[in-house]
């Protein structure tokens, strides 16, 4: 395999996944940049979501190369490509209904990772401190005590990003954020990300094409595994094969 | 202070639940219960281990094992083998064709002591064996499992599958393992004779501070990150996962821990009623200790040790006058469990406790109102 060493935070080269000969992606070409907001569309089936596993280990892949921050993460394991800073919130809602907030977020705290080190970990001021912040951050500070399987739909969506958050991941990835929010959660949500996007790199997955224009730096739409079309939103809009295949119904 | 308080003994709740079940098993029995009664529930006490073992694995974790008698059983071998070299002193089975061996070997036509039985004639390598033994055997299968992400039924029936082998195994080899009249005829430990009613009443009380220690051991890990963290997999385990977190080792380390838990249970069983066979390591007695968790409340420690005691003196009261229907009304116990209180009897407790302690403040009330002038009539009917 050919390795080279590029500038972006996330560089997606050549890479397929074929389950029975069906190549659900296709000799993909993706790369994220430090502070960019990138998002992927496609119309379902299209392999969007399959990308975010390929990249977070879920499902490995048959051949091509990613590399974060110069460094191949085919080869690792799930919880090792956390480690390296990848951060990746589900489609569902992914959160521990049974815990408080609280406890939502101190589980996901990147400390005592290890099975003698979650023994031991205690909920020193620091902790709480950052708690608390992403807290305010995902706007659910006055819920803290709250049992997570209360919460609405749209704060569980912010809880998960929280988890993400309070892990300070270089790249996160989040699939479908707003599905299934009001109008004022979408408005909230995309403030959110514009906001957390500072500093790290995002990648997301959206159908919705008025959220995408408030929030993407570029767009990559996808269609069958393969990339139709790549770059900022309003060429990517004008672009005739986007249009007939997704745009367009 | 206040880390032992709500680290150890889970809060208010908590210690006074600890509380009671400690004054009950050390201070209310032993004053009613005469000594073989107090035997008797010795031995139930022992399958609480299991039963407390299950609360972490399954009711915490949510990784349900049907082979929990398979380290009670490794336990109580370990403890039965030493107690068994003991007995067989040459001077004490002289009659045998080759003195000195487990009577069962001789009879076995075997000549000399199995190297396995060897380093059982050590009482401290017996003591670690008891605790590493069933860590390394559930290491083993937890690393073979949970690394290939195999869980829920799988689990469930590959645990069982081991339980029957086992069993099998210690039948088969009658001449190593006794077979299936297990290890009996255990008279002492280290010289000291452990069928008097002394050593058994010891044996008791050493039985219960064990059964509250792993109680307490328990509560701190439930309370630790490790234990929302289990109750995180049992939940949502990519989650899990994706936060960072190598979620089969946590499950190893439960298993393990489960493990040895149940093992000191079958060592205190051995040393309490003498002998140990394979009729305590197969299926029935490890689903028997899945009910006993899921009588009990496998969410909660010290519900899984009330619910062990329930069904033993169940046990103990129907089989002696209805042998056949007993299993029959443990199975529709369990699905009745299982069906309409999912939580147990400490569910139960939780939510229909406070009519009883109501009714307990009524009937203080009631005192209050007689001694009390007219003019307070009125509270009492206030609720």
């Amino acid at each position: 395999m050919i390795t080279t060493n590029t500038d972006f935070t996330l560089a997606v080269e050549d890479l397929t996944v074929s389950f029975d000969g069906f190549k659900a992606v296709d000799s993909l070409n993706l790369y994220v940049d430090k502070n960019e907001l990138h998002v992927v569309i496609g119309p379902n089936g299209a392999g969007k979501t399959t990308v975010l596993d390929l990249i977070c280990g879920k499902t490995k892949s048959t051949s091509g190369s990613i590399k974060f921050l110069n460094k191949e993460l085919t080869k690792l394991s799930e919880h090792e490509i956390v480690r390296e800073g990848v951060g990746r919130k589900f489609q569902t809602p992914s959160i521990y209904e049974n815990l408080s907030v609280l406890e939502n977020l101190e589980v996901s705290y990147p400390y005592g990772r290890g099975v003698l080190g979650s023994l031991m970990f205690k909920r020193t001021e620091k902790v709480l401190h950052k708690i608390h912040e992403i807290a305010k951050e995902i706007m659910l500070y006055d819920q803290l005590e709250v049992e997570a399987g209360l919460l609405s739909h749209g704060q569980k969506q912010w809880l998960e990003i929280g988890m993400l958050l309070i892990q300070d991941p270089q790249l996160l990835m989040l699939d479908e954020p707003v599905a299934g929010m009001s109008v004022k959660e979408r408005e909230q949500t995309a403030e959110l990300l514009n906001k957390i996007s500072k500093g790290r790199s995002v990648l997301v997955i959206e159908h919705d094409m008025e959220f995408v224009e408030r929030i993407a730096d570029k767009v990559t739409v996808l269609h069958q595994g393969k990339i139709l079309a790549a770059g900022y939103m309003k060429d990517v809009q004008k672009d005739p094969n986007v249009i007939e295949v997704y745009l367009g119904h | 202070m206040t880390f032992v308080y709500q680290k150890l003994m889970g809060g208010k709740n908590g210690l006074t639940g600890f509380i009671i079940l400690a004054a009950l098993i050390l201070v209310v029995f032993p004053m009613f219960l005469d000594s073989f009664r107090l035997n008797l529930l010795g031995k139930y006490l022992t399958y609480a281990f299991a039963a407390v073992s299950l609360v972490l694995l399954w009711g915490y974790s949510g990784t349900l094992s049907l082979g929990q008698g398979i380290f009670f059983g490794l336990g109580g071998y370990a403890m039965a083998m030493f107690l068994k070299l003991e007995a067989s002193s040459p001077e004490n089975t002289a009659i045998q064709s080759t003195p000195g061996i487990p009577d069962f070997m001789d009879w076995n036509q075997i000549t000399s002591l199995p190297w396995f039985w060897e380093p059982f004639n050590s009482f401290t390598f017996t003591l670690i064996a008891i605790l590493v033994v069933p860590a390394v055997f559930a290491y083993l299968i937890g690393a073979a499992m949970f690394k290939r992400r195999v869980g829920g039924v799988y689990f469930a029936i590959i645990t069982q599958v081991i339980a029957v082998i086992l069993t099998v195994l210690i039948v088969g080899q009658q001449g190593f393992t006794g077979g299936i009249n297990g290890i009996t005829d255990l008279r002492t430990l280290n010289g000291w004779d452990i069928t008097s009613d002394s050593a058994k009443n010891i044996f008791y009380y050493i039985n219960c501070f064990l059964l509250l220690g792993v109680i307490i051991v328990s509560r701190y890990i439930l309370t630790s990150k490790f234990g929302s963290l289990l109750l995180a997999m049992r939940d949502k385990e990519d989650r899990v996962r994706f936060s960072g977190y190598d979620v089969a080792n946590f499950k190893i380390f439960i298993f393990c821990l489960a493990a040895v838990i149940s093992a000191i249970g079958g060592a205190m069983f051995t040393l309490q009623v003498g002998f140990m066979s394979p009729s305590f390591v197969g299926i029935v007695p490890s689903i028997e200790m899945v009910i006993f968790a899921a009588v009990g409340g496998r969410m909660s420690l010290i519900g899984a040790v009330y619910g062990t005691l329930l069904i033993n003196f169940g046990k103990t009261a129907f089989s002696e006058s209805f042998p056949e229907v007993w299993l029959f009304l443990m199975g529709g116990l369990f699905i009745a469990v299982v069906m309409f209180f999912p939580h147990g009897l400490a569910g139960l407790w939780q939510d229909y406790g406070h009519h009883i302690t109501n009714k307990f403040s009524f009937i203080i009330n009631g005192f209050n109102k007689l001694k009390a002038p007219l003019i307070r009539k009125k509270v009492g009917e206030v609720k």
